[in-house]
C-alpha cells in the first residue's frame, strides 16, 4: 500500500501529473476576485474566508478526475484491483495521495493568498486549521465521485455535478470556522463539527468507493 | 395473493400495472380536481396573508412528495442492491425525474408566495437551501443514469449514489440549519401536534396531498412500465441483429 502511495505521489509530481495545476488554479481564482468585486480592503477582508474556501474547493475539484482515469487508461487499475491489496485500502491510499498532492499545497499556500485578500491577522491560524481539517474530507469524497465516473469517457463535468452537493456540509463548516476565526468569535462548535464530518467520511467512504470501483471494473 | 416479491417478475408487474393504473390515475385526477377547487374557491382567505395562502395546496404536497420520492428511490435502490430485482432499479430510475419536478414545483410556488409575503423571491433559508441541494442530488442521479451504457452497472452505481447521497442530504439539512437562521415557518402538518393549520384549510389540504401521492404513484407505475418495455424492445432488436 505504501508502494502504491509513493508511486501515486511520484506520478503526480513528475511531468504530466498535473501537480501544481490545482495550486495555480487556486491562485488565479483568488487573484481574479478583487478584479471582480473591487480593491476595497474592508470588503475583501469580509469575504476573504469564504472566497479562500471556495477557491480551495474548486482547485480540489479540478484534479479529481485524475485519481482513477489515468490508471484506468493504461490498465494499471485492473492490475491493482486483481492484486492481493484490499480495494478499500487502495481507495484510501488514492485519497491520501490526492490530498498530499492537492490539499496539502493548498493549505500551505492559503496564508499567502490570504494576504492578497487582506485577511485580518486573527484569521490566518483558523483559516489554515480549517483547511487542514477540511481538505482531507474533500479528497475522500472526491475519490468516491471519481470511482463512480471512472467508466465514463469525459466524465469531468458529471463528476463535478455529483461531487458538489456532497461537498456542501464540509464547505459550510469549514468556511464557518474560517469566518468566525477572522472576526474573532468562538470557533469550537464549528471546528468540532468539521472534524466530525472529516472523520466520518474518511472512515466510511473508502468502502463505498471500493464497492463502486468493483461495480465499474466488473 | 402471494408475497410482494412476485411483482419482481416484469411480466406480472406489467399485467398488474395494466389493471391498476387506470384506477390510480383516475383517483389522482379526481382528488386533485376536488382538492384544488375546494381549496382555491371554497375556503376563506387568511386574515393576514389574503388569497396567497391558497398556494399551500400546491406547495405543501409537492414539497412532501419531493422528499418522499427520494425515500422511495432509496428503498428501491436497497432492494436492487440486496435482491437484484430489475423492476426495482427501473422504478427508482422512473421516480427520479418525477421527484425532481416536485422539487421544482415546491421551489417555484415557494418563490411566488415569498415575493408578496417575505418581500423576496429567494432567501438563503435552511429549508429553501436544503431543497436546492436536494434538487442538485436529483440532477446528479439522473445524469449518472443517463451517462452509463451498461444497464446493470448504471443501476448499481446509481443505487450507491442514492444511499451515499441520502446520508449527505440529511447532513446538509442540519448543516444549513447551523449556517443561517430560518425565515420559513415550522411544519404546517404533523400527526402528533395540536397546532396544525386551521381545519378549513386542513381538510382540502389533505385531499390535495392524497392527490399528489396518487399522482406520483401513477406516474412512477407508468414510467416503470415504459422502461421495462423499452428495455424489452432493445433486447428484441439486438436479437434480430444477431440472426
Amino acid at each position: 500500500m505504501i508502494a502504491l502511495f509513493l508511486r501515486d505521489i511520484r506520478l503526480a509530481v513528475r511531468a504530466g501529473g498535473g501537480f501544481g495545476l490545482g495550486l495555480a488554479f487556486f491562485l488565479i481564482v483568488i487573484v481574479l476576485v478583487p478584479f471582480a468585486v473591487g480593491p476595497e480592503t474592508a470588503l475583501l477582508a469580509r469575504i476573504a474566508p469564504g472566497i479562500l474556501w471556495v477557491g480551495a474547493l474548486l482547485a480540489c475539484l479540478l484534479s479529481l478526475d485524475r485519481i482513477f482515469a489515468l490508471d484506468r487508461e493504461d490498465g494499471s487499475l485492473d492490475l491493482i484491483a486483481t492484486s492481493p491489496l484490499p480495494l478499500e485500502g487502495v481507495c484510501a491510499m488514492k485519497a491520501l495521495s490526492h490530498w498530499v498532492t492537492t490539499g496539502l499545497p493548498l493549505v500551505i499556500a492559503a496564508p499567502v493568498l490570504g494576504l492578497l485578500m487582506s485577511l485580518p491577522s486573527e484569521g490566518y491560524l483558523w483559516l489554515v486549521v480549517s483547511l487542514a481539517l477540511g481538505t482531507p474530507a474533500l479528497s475522500v469524497i472526491g475519490t468516491f465521485g471519481a470511482a463512480l465516473t471512472v467508466g465514463i469517457k469525459r466524465g469531468g463535468l458529471l463528476l463535478s455535478l455529483l461531487v458538489l452537493p456532497l461537498y456542501v456540509p464540509t464547505l459550510i463548516f469549514g468556511a464557518e470556522v474560517a469566518r468566525a476565526g477572522a472576526t474573532g468569535l468562538a470557533v469550537e462548535t464549528q471546528l468540532v463539527l468539521l472534524a466530525a464530518v472529516t472523520c466520518v467520511t474518511m472512515a466510511l467512504l473508502p468502502f463505498a468507493s471500493a464497492a463502486v470501483l468493483r461495480m465499474n471494473l466488473r | 395473493m402471494g408475497s410482494i416479491w412476485e411483482y419482481a417478475n416484469p411480466k406480472k408487474f406489467i399485467a398488474t400495472v395494466d389493471r391498476v393504473l387506470p384506477f390510480v390515475a383516475g383517483l389522482a385526477v379526481l382528488s386533485l380536481v376536488v382538492g384544488l377547487i375546494w381549496g382555491f374557491f371554497f375556503t376563506p382567505e387568511d386574515y393576514r396573508q389574503g388569497s396567497t395562502v391558497k398556494i399551500i395546496y400546491l406547495h405543501v404536497p409537492s414539497a412532501l412528495m419531493a422528499i418522499n420520492a427520494w425515500m422511495m428511490m432509496l428503498v428501491a435502490s436497497l432492494v436492487w442492491l440486496i435482491r437484484r430485482h430489475h423492476v426495482s432499479a427501473l422504478a427508482a430510475r422512473a421516480a427520479a425525474p418525477v421527484g425532481a419536478v416536485m422539487t421544482v414545483i415546491a421551489l417555484l410556488t415557494g418563490a411566488i408566495w415569498g415575493q408578496p409575503m417575505w418581500g423576496t423571491w429567494w432567501a438563503w433559508d435552511p429549508r429553501l437551501t436544503s431543497f436546492l441541494i436536494l434538487f442538485l442530488f436529483y440532477l446528479g442521479y439522473i445524469a449518472l443514469w443517463a451517462a452509463i451504457e451498461n444497464d446493470d452497472t448504471a443501476a448499481d452505481l446509481t443505487s450507491v449514489l442514492c444511499i451515499v447521497g441520502s446520508v449527505f442530504a440529511v447532513l446538509s439539512r442540519y448543516a444549513v440549519n447551523f449556517w443561517n437562521q430560518g425565515l420559513h415557518q415550522g411544519a404546517s402538518l404533523s400527526l402528533d401536534k395540536e397546532e396544525n393549520v386551521a381545519d378549513v384549510f386542513y381538510h382540502p389540504l389533505l385531499v390535495c396531498i392524497a392527490g399528489f401521492i396518487l399522482l406520483f404513484i401513477a406516474l412512477v407505475l407508468l414510467r416503470t412500465r415504459t422502461e421495462i418495455r423499452a428495455r424489452r424492445t432493445r433486447a428484441l432488436l439486438a436479437r434480430e441483429r444477431m440472426t
